[in-house]
């Protein structure tokens, strides 16, 4: 690029997942090694701070940088290689995991841990560690990878794995990308038989029963993941569903083999009779405290007629990809968006905790219109959620008036604090820099060392990390 | 509706109009950010609105012409004046060449100003209005955009593209709740228009100034003549036929 970047960069409005965050940042997209050294070297020159981003599926501040240079790592997607022997894959930050599971698949492999759509990148599943409906069995994402290179502000590259440079390795890994540039993942993918689940939905009527149906379940189950209907109250508090899904063999399922290719691992084309692309606009009139009220008493109602057969086979990715379904889907949240507060509770506390938290959104009048439960597993990463114990996902549209909406976070906060937690900076929008401190504590600390030691100027920032206080509060250092 | 501005940046401030909207958001207690070239009269204005001891005023040189400093300089006074709610873009310049002249350099010049400066002062504003979801954007064109113009070649083709710039930058940030204001003047008395001769219909630049604000408070992202009498010259100055328009001496 001629010129300065400060001068002459494209700008864009950048937004969270959840539309109710945005920032304005000059922002390039390097498409070589070459370029993203330049692009960091002149950087520093001109003291802007520098984030990187993907797809934008944070939901809140974590890919922004207001007034700073935003790194947009797609023109550096390629799969490098596969190794259909072994299922290692490696591939370039961009690429996302739609590109690890296309590749993967049609040779019997899936990735271990995918989130809930398939649009991230792997440099933002690197940064926030991210986990799957399976975190409580093969643990975080961060726990697949092998290797890692990661560019530092002076342009070098270090290679890093469990072995070599290990602390980098565990620090770079929900390192939120503050820690450098990364440049390569190195990816182990895991082998499958069929290109399809079992999948077995159970109804929970209440919160305890669900804690009880993991419980019960966990030993057996390859996946887990449990739905709520969180506007029940009294004896319903906390209903829903849970969806079991295991790995089938190739004897239980001979069919199975031939969903191992990518063309019949689609999604449906469309939902009840409306074009998948058109859906959101049919859910834009429901997605308010009376239409969601409806729609979750619905669902809780509905898979009865599943129960009767038990089970059903489900491909990969229609089990994988829920938020896949619907495209644009948070466009029905209307321009304030939306935030999601993601729990998490040790096990110790967890049942008590999550009631009270249902409670009190209850009582605040604030009521998610989608919660989403999971079992969790503690991993060796610097500054990843992860734990042993359990989160709830509550989906929150922006009101009008969002005071009350911040108010109740702010409590929730407290909640998760008061209870042993931890924070999901994929998610949060909310926490405050202390907050987030009290919850990492010396893990923190050592964190930030690290930082200080690799990045002494503060070159890798976001709104996120200045936020959660991991860099300094203005641009320009 | 009316919205009150409390954050403005004007650029092409230190005469004329640009002066006077500049004036008058200080009156009304906003604080103000006054761009342009030439530091003595902007030097003189912000001492006006001093002495008149209303809203805050920040003085920056800037040349609107060197697209490359822009940025920065929007990202600093955003800063100092702690917010944005509106940017008026009013740094004009004219030339008139006389019969079978033909002066490259000055008819550039105007689209430098008048298009280039505003596209990369509008840019920036457009952006952050759209993060933040609110915000007024005005730009001084003329009744002299309606049509290409013998008289005034480089002139009515830079109101032209400013008209156009402006009408594009409308349909793509209204959406984000952003009030894209383009104002087409008729004559108005100030040191660009001095050496013109015929001066129909004209206005005072505190007159002007008081309209552009009250159509740019009324919201809506309007396209507005002003003074109005202008919308009815300019339907007719657009209907006349090319055959009959090129043999004007307009």
């Amino acid at each position: 690029m001629s010129g300065s970047l400060r001068s002459t960069a494209p700008w864009r409005v950048l937004d969270g997942f959840g539309s109710s965050r945005r920032a304005v940042s000059r922002c390039v997209t390097p498409r070589s090694l070459e370029e993203l050294a330049a692009l960091l070297k002149q950087a520093h020159q001109e003291r802007l701070h520098v984030s990187f981003r993907g797809n934008g599926r944070s939901y809140g501040d974590a890919s922004l940088n207001q007034g700073g240079l935003a790194i947009d790592n797609r023109g550096m997607a390629r799969v490098l290689s596969f190794d259909p022997g072994t299922g290692v894959i490696e591939a370039q930050p961009g690429a996302t995991i739609e590109d690890i599971w296309r590749t993967g698949l049609p040779h019997g492999y899936w990735p271990h841990v995918v989130p809930g759509t398939m649009h991230p990148t792997l440099g933002g599943c690197v940064a926030m560690n991210i986990h799957g409906k399976n975190c409580f069995k093969v643990g975080p994402f961060g726990d697949h990878v092998s290797e890692l290179d990661l560019m530092t502000p002076d342009g070098g590259l270090r290679t890093l794995t469990r072995e070599h440079e290990g602390e980098l390795f565990r620090a770079t890994i929900a390192g939120l990308g503050l820690l450098g540039a990364v440049t390569r993942v190195k990816l182990q993918l895991k082998k499958i038989e069929s290109g399809r689940l079992r999948v077995r939905p159970i109804r929970t009527r209440t919160l305890g029963e669900m804690f009880d149906c993991f419980v019960e379940r966990m030993p057996n189950a390859d996946y887990l993941v449990g739905w709520l209907d969180c506007f029940a109250t009294g004896a319903a508090l906390g209903r829903g569903l849970v969806h079991q899904a295991d790995y089938v063999s190739a004897a239980e399922d001979p069919q199975g083999v031939s969903h191992l290719d990518p063309a019949r691992q689609g999604l449906p084309p469309s939902v009840m009779g409306v074009p998948r692309s058109l859906v959101w606009r049919f859910m834009k009139p429901f997605t308010n405290d009376l239409g969601m009220r409806l729609v979750n008493d619905i669902k809780y109602r509905l898979p009865e007629t599943f129960e009767s057969s038990g089970t059903f086979l489900e491909g990969h990715v229609a089990f994988a990809f829920l938020l896949d379904y619907v495209p644009n889907w948070r466009n029905a949240y209307g321009d304030a968006g939306f935030i999601q507060y993601q729990l998490f509770l040790p096990d110790a506390t967890a049942r008590k905790g999550m009631a009270e938290a249902l409670a009190l959104c209850q009582k605040r009048g604030v009521i998610s219109y989608l919660g989403v439960f999971k079992r969790h597993r503690p991993d060796e990463y610097l500054l990843s959620h992860g734990l042993d114990g359990w989160s709830l996902a509550l989906d929150f549209a922006v009101p009008s008036q969002p005071q009350r909406l911040w108010d109740l976070c702010r409590e929730l906060t407290a909640l998760v604090l008061d209870a042993g937690g931890t924070f999901y900076p994929a998610k949060d929008q909310i926490v405050d820099a202390a907050s987030f401190a009290q919850a990492f504590g010396p893990r923190l600390e050592r964190f930030l060392e690290l930082k200080q030691s690799l990045d002494p100027e503060g070159l890798f920032s976001s709104d996120l990390a200045r936020r959660l206080g991991l860099a300094p509060a203005t641009p320009g250092r | 509706m009316s919205l009150r501005f409390q954050h403005a940046i004007v650029v092409g401030a230190s005469s004329g109009i640009g002066a006077e909207i500049a004036r008058q958001l200080a009156a009304d207690g906003a604080s103000v950010a006054i761009v342009g070239r030439r530091v003595t009269e902007l030097e003189a204005v912000a001492a006006g609105i001093r002495s008149a001891g209303k809203g805050k005023v920040l003085v920056a040189p800037h040349d609107v012409t060197q697209y490359d400093s822009a940025p920065p300089l929007f990202e600093k006074l955003v800063a100092d004046l702690g917010g944005l709610d509106l940017v008026v873009y009013a740094a004009g310049n004219i030339f008139v060449p006389a019969e079978s002249e033909y002066d490259f350099a000055k008819d550039r010049a105007m689209i430098e100003v008048q298009v280039i400066g505003a596209m990369a002062w509008t840019h920036l504003a457009a952006a952050h209005f759209e993060a933040q979801r609110s915000g007024t954007i005005v730009g001084l064109s003329s009744i002299a955009g309606e049509r290409g113009r013998r008289t005034m070649p480089g002139y009515t083709t830079a109101k032209a593209a400013l008209s156009a710039w402006l009408e594009a930058l409308r349909n793509r940030v209204s959406r984000y709740g952003v009030n894209v204001v383009t104002v087409k003047l008729g004559f108005v008395d100030t040191i660009m228009t001095a050496k013109l001769t015929k001066k129909p219909m004209m206005i005072s630049a505190q007159k002007a100034a008081d309209s552009i604000l009250a159509t740019a408070r009324r919201g809506g992202s309007p396209s507005a003549f002003i003074p109005g009498q202008w919308g009815l010259v300019g339907m007719i100055i657009r209907s006349i036929p090319s055959a009959i328009f090129r043999r004007l001496d307009l």
